[in-house]
């Protein structure tokens, strides 16, 4: 532990501490015990059994700002532009883990839907964050996620009430831009999901391309009853940028959580996803995609605590590494002494395209109940050299048809989505990135 | 449902069955480690200089460790300045033939269902027992002799083939590899070593009855085995130990050699005393096991059948160094009662070519834990190289548990690794479809439990494969009906 590393942050957090007019008491104890926990356990090492494979030591040695207050350069507009997506209900946009509300579209809301901006909420009453910040992520758990809690300003909180099905996705979009300054992005969201609701999100990572920015973002997720979320992440940080991100999702009874991650970006990304299931009957969904080159790092890794009986939960994550990438898998399934009747099914593969390339895959079991059906599987290797040998016995030169490959490969996580707008985007940029004409 | 429910409460109350203590005078040395408690040791045995200095260097890197944690057991504190490094039967026999034997210690054997006398006539079998730290007896000599494979106690071997010895001793699993190997390094008392020259198909399976005896003594043995150029070897391990309240430490180390083209093979039966109902006394048995392939073609195979011990901490291992090497690890652990197993596999992938498999059976009976932890490392330069692992658990009764730590680390395009696991408990419906056919309820989940455990017996030699699946029913005796 090297005590000097809150160093960086902790000018940040005097100033977050001496700003009166945001937040209550109960953020502000958070805060600081964000703070204390960050304080005593420092960055974490390649010697933590969580951390074995990702050195973050480029970040605990990043000299990392809160950046401009108001950034709604012509830039940043463009980006905002180019994630945007068809067919959304609404948009968010964060710079630099602040809402900007010039950028953002937030006309005709659907009856039920409440969408704002965290500081906003919690400089009102709190109505949505109160009992759900916090609440699941532990400072414990991580220093990242108490590096959250002691310095978030702003993030977004979302609520449907009871009984609203909206077809139409919400989108938000982080942009981290420093305009050549290093920057931290700490964005904190908030979403709860009222009984028997459904809602689809779509959250988009973006950046000053080239520029090594942080991104720790911390997003607590509350499922009611027979509730249902369709919850996407497009992460295309600048790829000298780090992001690291978690997910905490609690799950009543009947609740249905389908995730999908796909991850093009930053040179070391961190995506975590914790999954709680508090009641019988639930669903969960995770299916992610890594496409990293060049020295990219991407960790994904997934916790699943079946703590109730008949449960049910199904995960494919795919990794295509070429260059020097390494990729990092880690996928955790616990279940629970009287959680009978779990089904869980667990699969990583990953395609490795250069011999340089590094893959570190640990799927993990823990089961302490007996009539539980749970399998993993992990799978290592190189393109299907019949497969290969099919398409070029069909005349299909071998570059071309390694590529159609490589597609179908990923694009088998693309197709389960169900946001057209976001599905047509991310064929495209895979058909692009492998060079093919588009469909 | 209910009288599942009681058949799994008797499952898990099966008495130990080779429980009992020979009462004979052990020349020990005082309980305590420090350098001089390792001097008297290597005094005792009368080494030669180098080999105290090896000791003595492990010890003093032992001192800089710390007990591992990472393991997903729980057990208390181990003092081990408690216990007794050093105890051998006082009367200490020169032996030209079994009759000179102790009568009390052929007693023990006999209990235990191996006497040597009938295993001279059985089917090729030599023996050398190991009771306690001391070998007593060393039987078919002359078969292996003639055929000019050596096979002795390590301490005799440290006094006829010091050069041997110097040069492989370490050379696979080294003196500061871990906390329970340095241990070992420092203490230990005595053991086998077996080379096959170039070119030998050892005419016998070898085998080596471990038997740990004596109150609070850790049982500290080495086994080397060598296997020259185009050379085989079947070697068999069995145990099974007196029954006690004490919690008695095992830390023994196995290194395997094989040059080019040879084969070895390794299997394992270990019924340990694994404490009783309540969980108390049992052996804590932390083993390091390591082959190394280090010639081309050449192969390892272990094999284990692992139904005993309080606690199981031992993970066989192949390095994978010569081009188009074979690594092999099968396994069946069982944990009941309070019993607790992390256990599994190593294959570093060097060379080219190389593959490996892993076949990890665990059961999971009463409150018992069992854990999978394995690692397949494939490196840069072991291009085309192949691994394909599987961990099945089986659960019975609601309140064990089984795990998998599978760690797979890959860093080339052209090879390719599987791993697949999945975890199960003994159907219901399974069970009533033998039921139906007359079956009585025991026997039907001995069949459905060797059924699940088919595939690693199908790799035990003959003898022991026999003797796997009784001590598998025995073990989980009571777990059902």
């Amino acid at each position: 532990m090297i005590v000097t590393e809150l160093t960086p942050f902790a000018e940040q957090f005097e100033r977050l501490s001496q700003d009166p007019a945001h937040f209550p008491d109960w953020v502000q104890s958070l805060r600081q015990s964000g703070r204390d926990r960050f304080h005593q356990v420092g960055f974490p090492t390649t010697k933590w059994e969580d951390w074995r494979f990702t050195p973050v030591t480029a970040i605990a040695q990043g000299r990392f700002g809160s950046g401009p207050e108001n950034s709604a350069t012509s830039e940043i507009t463009e980006w905002v532009a180019q994630a945007s997506l068809a067919d959304m209900a609404c948009r968010l946009v964060f710079v630099n883990g602040r809402l900007q509300p010039g950028l953002s579209q937030l006309d005709s809301l659907p009856a039920g839907l409440t969408v704002g901006g965290l500081a906003d909420d919690l400089e009102a009453d709190g109505e949505i964050a109160t009992g759900v910040l916090g609440r699941q992520a532990n400072i414990e758990h991580s220093p990242f996620t108490a590096l959250n809690a002691a310095l978030f300003r702003d993030g977004a909180a979302i609520r449907l009430a009871d009984g609203v099905e909206i077809e139409a996705p919400l989108h938000l979009i982080f942009v981290t831009s420093g305009g050549g300054d290093a920057v931290c992005s700490q964005a904190r969201n908030v979403v709860r999901i009222g009984r028997e609701s459904r809602l689809k999100l779509v959250e988009t990572h973006v950046g000053a391309p080239g520029e090594a920015y942080l991104t720790n973002s911390v997003t607590e997720i509350e499922l009611g009853e027979a509730a249902q979320l369709d919850h996407h992440k497009l992460q295309s940080d600048s790829i000298a940028g780090y992001h690291i991100a978690t997910t905490y999702v609690s799950q009543a009874a009947s609740s249905r959580y389908r995730n999908h991650y796909f991850a093009f970006g930053g040179a070391l990304s961190r995506n975590e996803i914790h999954c709680y299931h508090a009641g019988e009957q639930v669903e969960t969904v995770l299916h992610g995609l890594y496409l990293v080159s060049g020295s990219q790092l991407a960790d994904c890794r997934t916790r699943i605590d079946h703590a109730m009986p008949n449960c049910v939960s199904h995960e494919v994550y795919k990794g295509i590494l070429d260059d020097r990438a390494r990729g990092v898998f880690n996928g955790k399934i616990l279940v629970y002494p009287d959680a009978q009747k779990t089904d869980a099914k667990q699969s990583n593969q990953a395609l490795l395209l250069s011999d340089d390339a590094v893959i570190d895959t640990k799927p993990e079991l823990e089961i302490y109940a007996d009539d539980v059906r749970c399998t993993h599987g992990a799978t290592v290797g190189e393109l299907d050299p019949k497969g290969l040998f099919y398409l070029r016995s069909r005349g299909i030169p071998e570059s071309l048809a390694r590529k159609m490959l490589i597609f179908a490969f990923a694009n088998d996580v693309v197709q389960g989505l169900r946001v057209e707008s976001l599905k047509r985007h991310l064929e495209s940029v895979l058909l692009a990135d492998h060079g093919l004409p588009s469909v | 449902m209910s009288s599942e429910a009681a058949l799994l409460e008797d499952y898990s109350k099966r008495e130990y069955k080779h429980g009992f203590v020979t009462d004979i005078e052990a020349d020990s040395l005082p309980p305590g480690l420090n350098e001089d408690v390792v001097r008297s040791i290597s005094l005792k045995k009368g080494e030669p200089e180098w080999l105290l200095e090896w000791r003595l260097k492990a010890y003093r890197h032992w001192l800089t460790l710390t007990e591992p944690t990472w393991p997903h057991v729980k057990y208390p504190t181990i003092d081990y300045q408690r216990m007794v490094y050093y105890s051998a039967p006082k009367q200490k026999p020169l032996l030209d033939s079994l009759d000179q034997v102790d009568p009390k210690l052929l007693e023990t054997y006999e209990k235990l269902g191996i006497p040597i006398e009938e295993q001279k006539a059985l089917a090729g079998v030599a023996v050398d027992a190991v009771f306690d730290s001391v070998s007593i007896a060393t039987t078919y000599k002359q078969t292996l002799t003639d055929a000019g494979v050596i096979f002795c106690p390590f301490s005799e071997a440290v006094r006829e083939y010091p050069e041997l010895i110097r040069k492989y001793l370490g050379s696979v699993v080294p003196a500061a590899d871990n906390f329970f190997a340095a241990l070992n390094s420092a203490v230990f008392s005595d053991g086998s070593f077996c080379y096959i020259p170039e070119g030998v198909r050892c005419p016998l399976e070898l085998s080596t009855y471990f038997r740990i005896n004596a109150q609070n003594t850790g049982q500290f043995e080495r086994t080397l085995i060598v296997a020259d150029k185009g050379s085989y070897v079947s070697y068999l391990e069995g145990c099974t130990a007196p029954k006690r309240d004490e919690n008695q430490l095992h830390a023994a180390v196995v290194e395997l050699v094989a040059l080019d083209d040879a084969q070895i093979k390794y299997s394992t039966v270990q019924n340990w005393y694994p404490g009783d109902e309540q969980g108390r006394g049992g052996i804590y048995n932390f083993v390091t096991k390591r082959g190394a392939c280090r010639g081309v073609n050449s192969k390892i195979s272990w094999t284990q059948v692992e139904t005993g011990s309080a606690i199981t901490w031992k993970y066989p291992s192949v390095i994978l160094q010569g081009d188009n090497s074979v690594g092999e690890f099968y396994s069946v652990a069982v944990t009941a009662n309070h019993q607790q197993a992390d256990t599994g596999t190593k294959m570093i992938h060097l060379g080219k070519n190389t593959r490996s498999t892993i076949i990890s059976k665990g059961i999971s009976a009463g409150v018992g834990q069992n854990s999978y932890r394995g690692l397949v490392k494939i490196q840069k330069n072991a291009t085309n190289s192949r691994n394909f692992s599987q961990c099945d658990s089986l659960l019975i009764g609601d309140k064990c548990g089984a795990h998998t730590f599978p760690y797979i680390e890959v860093r080339n395009t052209s090879s390719q690794v599987e791993h697949e696991a999945s975890t199960s408990k003994v159907g219901e419906d399974q069970i009533y479809y033998c039921q139906q056919r007359g079956i009585p309820t025991e026997d039907a989940v001995n069949m459905i439990v060797n059924g699940f455990c088919k595939e690693v017996y199908q790799e035990l030699p003959m003898e022991f494969a026999v003797e796997a699946r009784k001590l598998l029913s025995i073990s989980l005796e009571g777990s059902v009906g």
